[in-house]
């Protein structure tokens, strides 16, 4: 009997698919994984120290630095937890507008993850495919508040702006070329054997160690656990809508990414819902320039495009938050890839790392 | 049905169960439940396993330094009876430790020992407390307030991060 | 007008030229030889560069991209540029790397790669070295560009490189079998391992026509062997980095580029000679024929790469050993089946 022993592999922070500066560390037996451990703190920025010092309004452009591709999410999350603080009222246009941007964001975001998903199983045109639909996304975010990726657009008692005319003829227009996109996508990827294969029953977790591990977001429903905090806590008015909970059966790589494909689906329809009811009227409350919240702690939690994202804040009754806590879900999510990666070759490490879509930006804060 | 913070009949349960252990500090969407160090995993256990409670879910997890001591915030949610609730915990200033929660909420991990690295908060019973975001070898805890942010400081704290952090 | 344009007609020129110049005909023949020599490595060194500039015009017309537009009209010399890059570029040697077999790699690689081209019939009478085991050769050197992968890898002692080496062998081993079955089936019809038999067998009816089965598994295992995706597994960047690869710059890792592309215009050409007819064809000179089926192959080599994703090495291994092996047996019996029965009745 010849004597085998492991190896570690030392994957990132330099590797073309660790989504950024992520170290996995891969203890391996042959191609198999043993152990997955991941190291980071690549990309630390310190900002829930800078926080400490930045006045409640000045805070939301660093919000956008979290989870750079759901920038609408993180805007959204912060503005609600100071509103909750400071207890003002939105005008209705305003809670309309945040919910049309989230959901689109969540749209961009999961055709970045679908593209990133393509581009580590070596489907490069089909990275290539969606990058060109998320465009046409990130034109309508540019229109309104002039920018692509860290928009800064919601704040602290409504919008930044109200979206330009040609906004809502240009988002109806892409909701409409929305199934004809999706087709394409399923016919490429979805309907491929290949990827089929290479998802399906691989990178197995199931919803009870799903929910032990802390997964939240499309990875914990893709596990069967029904729980979307657009529904549990309807923050904003996201009882208004009609809209369904994708869930997944066996949490595997495959349920993972379905869950996401579906999910794009239903954001259009809130988004169709929000702009059929979108009222006129004003896009910002009436907001002291000087923000002054009572002395007191509040943790508030949205539903973002990789599950929950929370804030807690501390006030102190001065301008400046006493603390700013940041719960990423990225963060938690990584939690689960050594449970979920062991006896996996590289190759489906690869393919988790990429269904589990942590964004680093999130991830070290 | 949109969730709701944990009821005063089942809070006045947990503290007839536990008297003298807990204490209810702020109100409306601030109130919390304040838990004595002596029975604290204990209480954290029932909160969990009873099905009163089922809090299943440890959403979020984070400190604050109080200058005098430290207070740990745990945000609870149950999925199946959709309640919440806001435990803290406190430790003095010179003494920071306290109970791990880990062998409750597994999820707790990443959690508890982002707390340690960035308030240098020990937490007893953690099968794995090392520093999760700053490099191993950092001096000082940044979210802590005596930690004063300064250019010079920065800079070379930039370098040293900028070294290689972890070579198996 | 085929005469004339043939490359049979212009090596006679050629030939007529010299005869000029030299009365010892022995001279004549190794100039002429030397000519031969220098045609095919042009090709070969030619061929990467046009093929790397296909391949990304054609990517690109599959992505909804424009491709490479900015270095001459259309981006032509695009791949120019890119070679005098490499070039230009540091060479790197790892401390750690085992150094004379990680310089012998690439020129290894290289080299069985360029021999296989002295079997193939470009046109009628042109082919350099018409052995009666023309095929068996094709794949006895062929197969040897499998070490040179290894060798990669070991010796650059990164562990990147070790995974993509070991991958190597594993895939191209298992999938010269299948590949070899499937060649079994064409000369079985022809009779000949002879490369100017086989073409010219095919004077009435391409081979697709008649062992269409053994086309697919060849041209399944020809991806593999040429380490193209979907079974890429060898580089797979987005897992490997670049596999055996990892550790080479400029023209280093060029020559392996060069292998890689000078080995897919080798299956092309093997793929066209069994089964699309070789340089059989009306009108057009033989060697453009020839070169015409080749590109098709090329693009369907290209097309499968920007349309698959990646297998994984147990599927791939799983694939190779359970169906692909199979199915090429079984071809091979058929096809006796068929010509013993054919023999029969006519």
């Amino acid at each position: 009997m010849p004597k085998t022993q492991t190896y570690t592999l030392n994957m990132g922070p330099q590797h073309p698919s660790t989504h950024g500066v992520l170290q996995l560390e891969l203890e391996l037996d042959g191609e198999q994984v043993v152990k997955a451990i991941p190291y980071m703190g690549y990309l630390h920025r310190g900002i829930e120290k800078l926080a400490e010092s930045r006045t409640y309004t000045q805070f939301i452009p660093y919000t956008d630095r979290l989870d750079y591709v759901a920038s609408m999410g993180n805007n959204l999350g912060y503005c609600q937890t100071v509103e909750k603080l400071i207890e003002i009222e939105i005008p209705e246009r305003a809670e309309y507008l945040r919910i049309i941007m989230t959901e689109l964001n969540r749209i961009a975001s999961h055709l970045l993850f679908m593209s990133s998903l393509a581009i580590d199983l070596g489907a490069t045109t089909g990275m290539i495919y969606g990058f060109r639909d998320r465009e046409t996304v990130l034109d309508l975010f540019d229109m309104v508040c002039g920018a692509r990726l860290t928009y800064n657009y919601i704040r602290i008692g409504g919008v930044a702006d109200d979206i330009p005319p040609e906004f809502i003829p240009a988002t109806q227009k892409f909701l409409g070329d929305f199934p004809k996109i999706l087709e394409e996508y399923h016919n490429l990827l979805t309907g491929n054997e290949i990827l089929y294969y290479r998802l399906k029953n691989t990178g197995i977790i199931n919803g009870k160690q799903a929910l032990e591990v802390g997964l939240t977001g499309p990875c914990l429903r893709a596990s069967g656990v029904d729980y979307d905090i657009r529904k549990v806590e309807s923050y904003g008015i996201y009882d208004r809508f009609d809209f369904a909970v994708p869930l997944g059966e066996n949490g595997d790589n495959w349920d993972r990414y379905i869950v996401r494909m579906e999910e794009m689906v239903e954001s259009s329809k809130i988004i169709a819902q929000a702009i059929a009811q979108l009222p006129e009227g004003p896009f910002m409350a009436k907001v002291p320039k000087v923000l002054k919240p009572p002395a007191g702690d509040v943790y508030h939690r949205i539903e973002n495009p990789r599950g929950e994202l929370g804030f807690y804040i501390v006030s102190d009754g001065t301008t400046k938050p006493y603390r700013t806590h940041v719960r990423r879900p990225s963060f938690i999510n990584l939690q689960a890839l050594d449970e979920v990666c062991k006896g996996l070759l590289i190759a489906d490490v690869v393919a988790v790392l990429a269904t589990l879509d942590p964004l680093m930006g999130e991830v070290d804060c | 049905m949109s969730s709701q913070i944990l009821s005063s009949e089942a809070i006045s349960k947990l503290q007839a169960q536990f008297p003298n252990s807990i204490s209810m500090i702020g109100e409306g969407c601030q109130q919390a439940l304040l838990i004595e160090d002596s029975k604290f995993l204990t209480i954290m256990g029932v909160l969990k396993n009873d099905a009163a409670y089922q809090f299943t879910m440890l959403s979020n997890l984070t400190a604050v330094d109080y200058l005098d001591h430290f207070e740990v915030v745990y945000h609870l949610y149950s999925l199946n009876l959709k309640h919440t609730v806001t435990i803290k915990a406190r430790c003095p200033a010179d003494k920071p430790a306290i109970w791990s929660v880990m062998s409750i909420w597994a999820s707790a991990n990443f959690q508890e020992r982002e707390v340690y690295d960035l308030l240098g908060l020990e937490f007893v019973g953690h099968a794995d407390l090392r520093r999760i975001l700053l490099p191993e070898d950092f001096e000082g805890h940044p979210l802590r307030k005596e930690y004063k942010l300064s250019a010079q400081d920065e800079r070379r704290r930039v370098e040293l991060c900028l070294k290689p952090r972890h070579t198996p | 007008m085929q005469e004339v344009i043939g490359l049979f007609a212009i090596s006679e020129i050629l030939r007529g030229l010299l005869s000029q110049y030299f009365s010892n005909p022995q001279w004549i023949d190794l100039f002429m030889a030397l000519i031969n020599l220098g045609g095919i490595l042009t090709v070969i060194s030619m061929s990467a560069i046009v093929l790397v500039y296909a391949e990304r015009k054609i990517s690109a017309y599959m992505q909804v991209r424009i491709g490479p537009n900015r270095v001459g009209p259309w981006g032509t010399i695009q791949s120019v540029a890119d070679m005098i890059k490499l070039m230009s570029k540091e060479d790197i040697i790892p401390d750690s790397a085992d150094k004379k077999m990680w310089i012998l790699a690439p020129v290894l690689l290289f080299i069985p790669s360029a021999a296989v081209y002295a079997v193939f019939p470009f046109d009628r009478q042109a082919i350099f070295a018409d052995l009666n085991i023309g095929i068996f050769y094709f794949i006895a050197v062929a197969s040897q560009s499998t070490l040179p992968f290894l060798m990669a890898g070991w010796s650059s002692n990164s562990k990147y490189a070790l995974v993509g080496g070991m991958r190597t062998v594993a895939q191209m081993l298992s999938y010269e079998v299948p590949m070899a079955f499937s060649i079994v089936g064409v000369v079985m019809l022809t009779g000949s391992m002879r490369m100017s038999d086989i073409v010219a067998a095919q004077q009435h009816g391409w081979f697709i026509f008649l062992q269409p089965v053994a086309f697919v598994v060849y041209m399944i295992a020809a991806i593999a062997e040429t380490n193209r995706a979907p079974f890429d597994l060898v580089e797979c960047e987005s897992e490997l980095v670049a596999g055996p690869f990892t550790e080479y710059s400029g023209m280093r890792w060029a020559l392996f580029f060069l292998a890689e592309y000078s080995n897919l215009l080798a299956a092309s050409a093997i793929a066209t000679t069994l089964f699309l007819g070789g340089w059989n064809g009306p009108w057009l000179p033989g060697w453009l024929w020839f070169f015409l089926k080749i590109g098709v192959m090329i693009f369907v080599f290209m097309w499968f790469r920007w349309t698959f994703p990646r297998l994984r090495i147990d599927q791939l291994m799983t694939f190779g050993w359970k169906v692909l092996l199979p199915l090429a047996l079984v071809n091979v019996l058929i096809t006796g089946i068929g010509i013993y029965s054919y023999k029969l009745f006519s």
